[in-house]
C-alpha cells in the first residue's frame, strides 16, 4: 500500500523546490540588472569625465550608489538557491520513490518532475564545468519554474502502485533513460532559442538598427558561438541517452506487447525526435546549415520531444496511454 | 592515367573522409556521376533525414490500419469528405505507403552510397602512417615556435604515448582518435543492418493469437489460430512445434478496480503440455523461436443446456467478450444439436453485479456476485447457409424469442426452465485467456544492430579525432616548430596542445 503521509511530504517539498527555484530566477535577474545598471553608470561616469576635462560643468558620483547591490553576490547567492532548490527537489522524487515502493517516474506528474530535475542537474553541470556562464541561468530556471509549475496543477496524481504493464524492471532502464535523456533536450531546445535571440541580437546592432523584446534580450546572453556550444555538447550527451532509452523501450515492447517496434502514436513521435536530432548533429557539420538553421532543428526537435510526450499521452490513443 | 574524382586539397590538414561537394564533369558519365554524387552527398542526406522525419507525423496523430483498424474505420465514418482522400493518400497506412518507403529507401541508398568509399578511406588511413608534415604549420589553429634542438623530437615521442607517431628525419607526425570514424561508420552501418533484421521479420516473421479457456490449450499450427498475421514470406513448416494448456488464470485488482496483476498457469511441451509456467504480461514463454505472449482475459460461464427431449446438448464454458473496464461481458451461447429446434442465446455476464433501474451492470472486475443475464431464443440458427458466421454473434432471423425477449438473470447453480420444456443451467464461472504467438526469424538481426548503433554512437560523439606535428628547423640556432588539428571540440583541444608545449619545452 502506498505510504499516504510520505507522498505528502514529497508533493510538499516538490512545491518547496519550485519557490527556492523562482527566488533562484529572481537572484539571476538580478545579477543581470544590477550588472547593466553599472555599465550605464559606468559609462555615464566616463562621459562627465570627458565632459570635466573639457572644462564643462563637473558632477561626481558618490561611489556607494553605485555598489548599492553587489552583482556578483547576487548571481553566487542565486546560484547557492539553484543548489539548494536541487536539493530539494531530489529529496522530493526520493520521498515519491519510498511512498509509493517503487522508481518515482511511474505517471506524468513524476515523469515531468523528474524531467526538469535533470534539466536543472545538467545546467549546473554545465556551470561547474565552465562551459557557461551562472547568468544563463535566469533564462533557464523561468522554463524550469513554468514546467514544474505546470506539472504540479495540472498533472497531478496521489502516489500509487503501476498498472500491470508497467510492472517490470525495465521501467527502471527504459524510462530512466528516457528521463535523462528529456530533460537534457528541452534544456538544449532553451538554450538554442536563447542562440537564435542572440544571433539576431548580434546581426542587427552589427547593422545598426534597433532591436526590440524579446531579441533585445540577447544583450544579456552569453555570445552566440558560447550558446551554440553549449547546445550542441547537451544533444551530444542526450542523444546516445534518446537511442538507448528507444532500443530499451523496444526491447521492453517485445517482452510485453509480442513485437520490438510497432509504430505506436509514442514509438512515432520517439523516431521522429530522434530523426531530428540525428539531423541537428548532421546539419552542425554541413556548410550552409551551421548556425542559425541547425539551432532550428534544434528547437524543432525539442517540440516534437514535447508532443512526443504530452499531446501523445493526453490526446491520441494509443499503448503508451496510463496517466 | 586516371583523373582523381577529387580535387586533391592538402590531405594532412582534412581530418575528415567526408567526399567532398560534387563537381560537373563532362563525358557520357559525366551527369550519371553528377546525380549520383548529388544523391550521397551530405546536403541530400540532411533533406532526406527532415523528410523522413516529417513524412511520420501523420502516422503520430493519424489512426493506422496495421494498429487499429476499428478506429480507421469509425475515423472514415465521421470524416465522410477528408477521410477518403486521406485514404488515398495511404495516410491511414503511412509506415507501408508509397512515399514513406521512397523517401527510407532513397535515404539508405544515400547511406550506403556516403558510406562504402567511407569505409575504403577509412580502413587505408587505419593503415597509413599519420599524414607529412604541412610545409607552414602556424596556419593551424594550434602553433607554437620556439628556439631548441632536436632533442624535443625524443621528448614528444614519450610525450605523446597512446597516439601513433611517425618520425620521419627531423620531422615529427602524430594522431590519434581513429575510433571516432570508425564508430561512426559502425553506426551508418548497423542502421543498414537494422533495415535488413526489420525486412527479414517482415517477411518471414508470424502472429497468431488465440483464445483460450482454463482447462483448453492450442498446439502452435495454423489451424489453431482465431486471428493470424503472417509475413509475406512466411511458410507454416517454420512454425516451431508445441502445445500450451491453460490450467488456471488469476487478476487481482485494487480496491477502486484497476488491474494490480496478470498470470497465467499453463503447462506446455513440444508435444505433450507437461512442463508448468507461468505466463504474464512482461513474462512471456519461450519455446525455440516462439514467444507466447498474455494479451487479453475474460470469463466464460461454464453452462449446460438440456432440450425437450431432456438429453444434454450444451456443456461447456461459453467465453463472453469483456465491453467495460469493470468486465461488463457480452455473451452468446448457440445450441445447433437441440431438437426439435434449434436454441439461441444471448445477454451480458457481469463478474460483480449491480442492478440500476432494471438494468444489469458490473461495479468491480474481479469475481463477486457473478450473474448470467440471458434471452432466448428458438427456431433456426441459419448456420447452414454456409456463410461463416462469428461465434459471438447471433443472428435472430429466423428465430423466435422465449418469454417476449425478456431476460433472466441467473446466478451460479441457477437453471433457467424454458417454456416448452428444455432448460439452461449456469453452472461455474471459468476464465479465460488470449495468447498471442509471435516469431520473427530478424529480430537477433535487430538486436545485435541496435548495439552497434549505441556503441558506434558513443565513440563517434565522444572520441576526439587530432593530429600534431613537430618540425625542428636547422639552423643557427635550431627552431621547434609545433603545430596541431582538431575538428572536435577546439577548446578542449588549445589546453591539451598548450600542455604538451609545455611538456616538449621542458
Amino acid at each position: 500500500m502506498p505510504d499516504k503521509g510520505l507522498g505528502q511530504l514529497g508533493d510538499g517539498l516538490l512545491f518547496t523546490a519550485v519557490v527556492v527555484y523562482a527566488l533562484a530566477m529572481l537572484g539571476f535577474a538580478g545579477e543581470q540588472a544590477s550588472r547593466k545598471a553599472r555599465q550605464s553608470v559606468t559609462a555615464v561616469r566616463d562621459s562627465t569625465q570627458v565632459l570635466v576635462g573639457s572644462g564643462g560643468p563637473s558632477v561626481t558620483l558618490p561611489a556607494e550608489t553605485v555598489t548599492s547591490l553587489n552583482p556578483s553576490r547576487a548571481g553566487r547567492f542565486a546560484l547557492a538557491l539553484t543548489g539548494l532548490g536541487w536539493l530539494v527537489h531530489l529529496s522530493s522524487i526520493t520521498a515519491r520513490g519510498f511512498a509509493a515502493h517503487r522508481v518515482p517516474w511511474g505517471n506524468m506528474y513524476e515523469f515531468s518532475s523528474c524531467v526538469a530535475f535533470v534539466a536543472v542537474t545538467a545546467f549546473l553541470v554545465l556551470v561547474a564545468r565552465g562551459y557557461v556562464e551562472r547568468s544563463l541561468g535566469a533564462f533557464v530556471m523561468l522554463p524550469v519554474v513554468l514546467y514544474l509549475g505546470l506539472a504540479a496543477t495540472k498533472l497531478y496524481t496521489a502516489a500509487g502502485p503501476l498498472v500491470p504493464a508497467l510492472n517490470s524492471y525495465w521501467i527502471k532502464i527504459h524510462v530512466a533513460a528516457a528521463v535523462t535523456a528529456s530533460g537534457a533536450f528541452l534544456l538544449s531546445g532553451v538554450v538554442a532559442l536563447l542562440y537564435l535571440l542572440r544571433s539576431r541580437y548580434d546581426e542587427l546592432t552589427a547593422a545598426e538598427r534597433p532591436t526590440r523584446f524579446p531579441v533585445s534580450l540577447g544583450a544579456q546572453l552569453p555570445a552566440a558561438p558560447v550558446l551554440d556550444r553549449v547546445s550542441y555538447v547537451v544533444i551530444a550527451f542526450a542523444f546516445p541517452v534518446w537511442t538507448f532509452a528507444i532500443i530499451a523501450g523496444a526491447i521492453w515492447a517485445e517482452a510485453a506487447w509480442g513485437r520490438y517496434w510497432g509504430w505506436d502514436p509514442k514509438e512515432t513521435w520517439s523516431f521522429i525526435t530522434w530523426v531530428l536530432y540525428a539531423g541537428y548533429l548532421h546539419a552542425r557539420a554541413t556548410a550552409g546549415w551551421k548556425g542559425r538553421k541547425a539551432a532550428w532543428v534544434a528547437v524543432a526537435a525539442a517540440c516534437a520531444l514535447i508532443v512526443d510526450y504530452y499531446v501523445v499521452n493526453i490526446f491520441v490513443v494509443g499503448l503508451h496511454s496510463y496517466a | 592515367m586516371t583523373v582523381p574524382d577529387v580535387v586533391q586539397v592538402d590531405e594532412a590538414t582534412r581530418l575528415t573522409t567526408q567526399p567532398l561537394a560534387p563537381q560537373l564533369r563532362s563525358g557520357v558519365l559525366g551527369p550519371l556521376r553528377f546525380g549520383w554524387r548529388r544523391l550521397t552527398s551530405m546536403r541530400t542526406a540532411l533533406l532526406l533525414l527532415f523528410l523522413l522525419a516529417l513524412a511520420s507525423v501523420p502516422g503520430g496523430f493519424l489512426p493506422q490500419r496495421r494498429i487499429n483498424p476499428l478506429r480507421v474505420q469509425s475515423y472514415l465514418e465521421k470524416h465522410t469528405t477528408v477521410g477518403p482522400l486521406l485514404d488515398r493518400l495511404q495516410m491511414f497506412d503511412v509506415f507501408s505507403s508509397a512515399w514513406f518507403s521512397a523517401i527510407y529507401l532513397l535515404l539508405f541508398i544515400s547511406l550506403v552510397g556516403c558510406l562504402l568509399p567511407r569505409t575504403r578511406l577509412h580502413l587505408r588511413a587505419l593503415r597509413a602512417a599519420p599524414p607529412a608534415v604541412p610545409k607552414v604549420l602556424t596556419r593551424l589553429p594550434a602553433s607554437d615556435t620556439w628556439e631548441g634542438d632536436a632533442d624535443v623530437l625524443a621528448r614528444a615521442e614519450k610525450a605523446l604515448r597512446g597516439w601513433r607517431v611517425v618520425r620521419r628525419g627531423d620531422e615529427l607526425s602524430a594522431e590519434r582518435g581513429y575510433l571516432r570514424e570508425t564508430g561512426n561508420l559502425v553506426f551508418h552501418l548497423s542502421l543498414v543492418l537494422l533495415l535488413v533484421g526489420i525486412a527479414v521479420g517482415a517477411f518471414r516473421g508470424f502472429k497468431g493469437t488465440v483464445l483460450v479457456v482454463e482447462g483448453t490449450g492450442f498446439s502452435n499450427t495454423v489451424a489453431s489460430y482465431d486471428d493470424i498475421n503472417p509475413g509475406r514470406r512466411f511458410h507454416p513448416s517454420s512454425l516451431v512445434p508445441f502445445t500450451l494448456q491453460l490450467q488456471d488464470f488469476r487478476a487481482t485488482y485494487a480496491p477502486d478496480g484497476k488491474a494490480l496483476t496478470f498470470d497465467a498457469q499453463v503447462t506446455w511441451g513440444r508435444t505433450q503440455a507437461t512442463t508448468p509456467y507461468d505466463v504474464r504480461v512482461n513474462h512471456p514463454l519461450a519455446v525455440g523461436g516462439a514467444k507466447t505472449y498474455l494479451i487479453g482475459h475474460g470469463y466464460a460461464p461454464f453452462v449446460r443446456v438440456r432440450d425437450r427431449t431432456g438429453a444434454v446438448v450444451l456443456d461447456q464454458p461459453v467465453a463472453c467478450l469483456p465491453q467495460t473496464p469493470q468486465f461488463l461481458s457480452t455473451c452468446v451461447i448457440k445450441v445447433p444439436d437441440a431438437a426439435p429446434q434449434q436454441l439461441g442465446f444471448r445477454g451480458a455476464f457481469t463478474p460483480t453485479t449491480i442492478t440500476q433501474d432494471g438494468r444489469v451492470g458490473s461495479s468491480f472486475p474481479g469475481l463477486v456476485r457473478p450473474v448470467l443475464t440471458l434471452v432466448g431464443w428458438a427456431g433456426d440458427l441459419g448456420l447452414d447457409g454456409g456463410v461463416p458466421q462469428s461465434v459471438y454473434s447471433l443472428d435472430t432471423t429466423a428465430l423466435k424469442p422465449f418469454d417476449k425477449g425478456q431476460a433472466h438473470a441467473l446466478s451460479e447453480g441457477q437453471t433457467w426452465q424454458l417454456p416448452g420444456g428444455g432448460s439452461l443451467t449456469y453452472v461455474g464461472t471459468r476464465e479465460w485467456a488470449t495468447f498471442q504467438v509471435t516469431q520473427d526469424p530478424g529480430k537477433r538481426l535487430a538486436l545485435l544492430a541496435a548495439v552497434g548503433i549505441v556503441g558506434g554512437l558513443m565513440l563517434s560523439l565522444f572520441v576526439r579525432r587530432r593530429r600534431v606535428w613537430v618540425r625542428v628547423r636547422p639552423g643557427a640556432p635550431s627552431t621547434v616548430e609545433v603545430g596541431g588539428l582538431s575538428r572536435t571540440d577546439p577548446e578542449r583541444f588549445q589546453a591539451e596542445f598548450a600542455e604538451l608545449v609545455r611538456r616538449l619545452r621542458e
